[in-house]
């Protein structure tokens, strides 16, 4: 918001240019959501790129280099066991702690951004269809009320509980967990985002170019992916934002309860319950899965910060 | 205002029966058994008996009007005998708990008064520490303390509880060792110093949970304040010569209450929900834990009540914020 004045001078120097350009000068001049896209890419880069140099098996045991601290730990405890080959430490069975972080952020991440594009699409069809066909209106938002209305952590708990052993018989333990958790989050986290789309859709529907486009014949469904759905895509954006965040969050919560994935499967969430028991003397343990969960989290709400205000066109350009 | 009042109270009886379904039907699919903690040894045809003590042999739709009769009739008369010492109940069947075998009302009564003096107290405290971060972070927006509220937020937005919790009892607990970290529900408050005790073994999970519901309620309150500010009455009212405080304390404040005071009434539920972890991580022997416990046992009708509970809350706290809304708000008729 300080640095607007900057923008606006970048923009005027060049010509024909995309609008994307302008959301994106705008969007730089947001510190904090610079700074929230760096630490995002460095996380992603971390658990995606770092196994390829840091090439230790996570679940490699290793009983004759269990509960080595980490490196730090020798600047104010001379004895403390800390070992170079293990910068983060290592577990009670002498697993690498950052191999798992890395591990369990691939999972945690992945979860994360499959169950928001889950939630996205599906608040996005049933925001447009509300929307643009009004007898379809009535229905879907009494829908949207009613499951906005259900408890929804003691459900996913219920239906974590319930399909897990189907699943996991049908799909193999990794992927029907990671499908479970997916659609779990997916199917109880759409609502905000149907009904900020459809009142968005609602009021476009009212506007000029939609009566000339449907005056020369446009069929709904071109209407929708042509006219209706590229103007209402910065809230889509913005909500997929916080979903991300939510899922996140909800994934490590599942886990954390003892309800998500397996105990030799490692996600941030589980890394960090696995520890709680022996937080007292290894607190490091606890603390290196709840940063990352809470600074990749604390990252993409920054960036949806940043997004909400470089694509609304009051504020971007002043 | 009185119509639209009773019109929304019929309006939420099929909704709540509708939820009362979808959980029912949920926790009918669940393949976890009652009877699966039972010894080996007894044999198949006892257990099918057992089953059926249950009443698990019945159909599921006389179970889900069973449970809907104990629910919304026995039970209301077992309270009302218990208040007035009458009996209408006349040993009626009571939703019983697979796991305990004990009423299941009963056990919610001896866990409900933990979570409420955790939740409920954290819920003060977080909006008592709100209101006046929203009211100064508006008044001086892009101040230094305008960016400290909302990077204050931010963090209670983005550190789930699990982790702040678990944070604060490595810091307090393990390494200060001023707190305890284990939430103790045995504890009488008798003198001075059993007080200080519960103070103590309180301020963590209240101030974890209130973190949350002061990052939530603290954005509001600025939002609103921020629209009321620019107002014209604010104009005029400083223009008549009313001194600063009473422009902002009395005639702001009021106005930018009103959306804030429904997202309180609305944030009510989700702050139980949250109690589940915060519960979990301070072993706090509450409702979240009696539902942790209750699932992993698949004890059906605790899971279905404590969850339908829930339910109500939700329910019944959007119909307050509605009614709220329009009660404060002269401008908002819903006739």
């Amino acid at each position: 918001m300080t640095d607007v004045s900057l923008a606006t001078e970048t923009a005027k120097d060049e010509k024909a240019r995309n609008q994307w350009w302008d959301v994106w000068d705008q969007f730089r001049s947001h510190k904090g959501a610079m700074a929230g896209l760096f630490f995002l890419t460095f996380i992603t880069l971390f658990c995606t790129a770092g196994p390829l140099i840091w090439d230790v098996d996570p679940g490699k045991l290793d009983i004759r280099n269990k509960d080595v601290r980490p490196i730090y730990t020798a600047i104010w405890d001379g004895d403390a066991k800390v070992s170079w080959a293990r910068p983060m430490g290592t577990d009670h069975l002498g697993r690498d702690i950052m191999a798992n972080i890395m591990q369990g952020g691939r999972i945690s991440l992945a979860v994360g951004w499959t169950a928001m594009i889950l939630a996205v699409l599906i608040g996005t069809l049933v925001g447009v269809l509300a929307g643009y066909f009004r007898r379809l209106d009535w229905p879907l938002m009494r829908f949207t009320d009613l499951v906005l209305s259900l408890p929804l952590l003691p459900l996913l708990l219920v239906m974590m509980l319930l399909f897990r052993d189907p699943l996991r018989a049908a799909f193999g333990p990794e992927n029907g967990i990671f499908l479970l958790i997916v659609i779990g989050i997916g199917i109880t986290s759409w609502m905000q985002t149907a009904r900020i789309v459809r009142g968005d859709v609602m009021a476009l529907k009212e506007r000029e170019f939609v009566l000339a486009a449907r005056s020369i014949g446009t069929p709904p469904r071109r209407m929708i992916t042509r006219h209706v759905l590229p103007n209402v895509l910065s809230p889509i954006m913005v909500s997929a934002t916080l979903g991300l965040a939510t899922a996140i969050i909800t994934e490590s919560a599942l886990s954390f309860l003892g309800l998500g994935f397996p105990s030799d499967f490692p996600t941030w969430g589980k890394i960090l319950f696995d520890s709680v028991d022996r937080m007292t003397a290894f607190p490091e343990r606890v603390i290196w899965p709840g940063m990352a969960i809470s600074l990749t989290v604390l990252a993409v709400n920054y960036i949806g910060d940043g997004l909400r205000d470089a694509l609304d066109p009051r504020i971007r350009g002043l | 205002m009185f119509n639209y009042t009773i019109r929304r109270l019929v309006l939420s009886i099929p909704t709540l029966l509708f939820i009362a379904l979808v959980i029912f039907l949920l926790l009918e699919l669940a393949p976890g058994d009652p009877m699966g903690q039972m010894p080996l040894t007894i044999p198949d045809e006892v257990k099918q008996r057992m089953r059926e003590a249950l009443g698990l042999g019945e159909p599921w739709y006389t179970r889900f009007y069973l449970w809907l009769y104990q629910f919304f009739i026995v039970e209301p008369q077992y309270w009302i005998d218990g208040a007035f010492g009458t009996n209408f109940a006349n040993g009626a069947q009571r939703i019983i708990s697979f796991q305990s075998r004990s009423p299941v009302f009963d056990t919610i009564a001896e866990r409900l008064p933990q979570t409420l003096w955790v939740v409920g107290m954290s819920y003060v405290v977080g909006v008592a520490i709100a209101l006046p971060i929203g009211i100064i972070s508006a008044y001086k927006q892009y101040s230094v303390f305008d960016q400290a509220g909302t990077f204050i937020s931010m963090i209670g937005f983005s550190v789930p509880p699990f982790f702040s919790g678990v944070l604060v009892i490595v810091i307090f607990s393990v390494q200060l060792g001023w707190l305890p970290s284990i939430y103790d529900t045995t504890h009488q408050v008798v003198d001075w110093e059993t007080f200080k005790f519960q103070m103590q073994q309180m301020i963590m999970p209240v101030m974890v949970l209130a973190l949350q519901t002061t990052a939530q309620v603290s954005r509001y309150m600025r939002a609103s304040m921020l629209d009321n500010l620019g107002q014209d009455y604010v104009r005029t009212a400083r223009a008549k010569g009313l001194s600063e405080s009473v422009v902002v304390m009395k005639h702001v404040l009021r106005n930018s209450m009103i959306p804030v005071i429904t997202v309180i009434a609305l944030g009510i539920p989700s702050i139980f929900g949250g109690a589940i972890i915060t519960e979990q991580v301070f072993k706090v022997n509450g409702l979240g834990q009696l539902l942790i416990i209750a699932l992993q046992g698949s004890d059906i009708p605790m899971v279905m009540t404590i969850t339908f509970l829930l339910a109500v809350l939700i329910v019944l706290m959007n119909l307050i914020a509605d009614i709220l809304y329009g009660v404060l708000d002269p401008r908002i008729r819903y006739d």
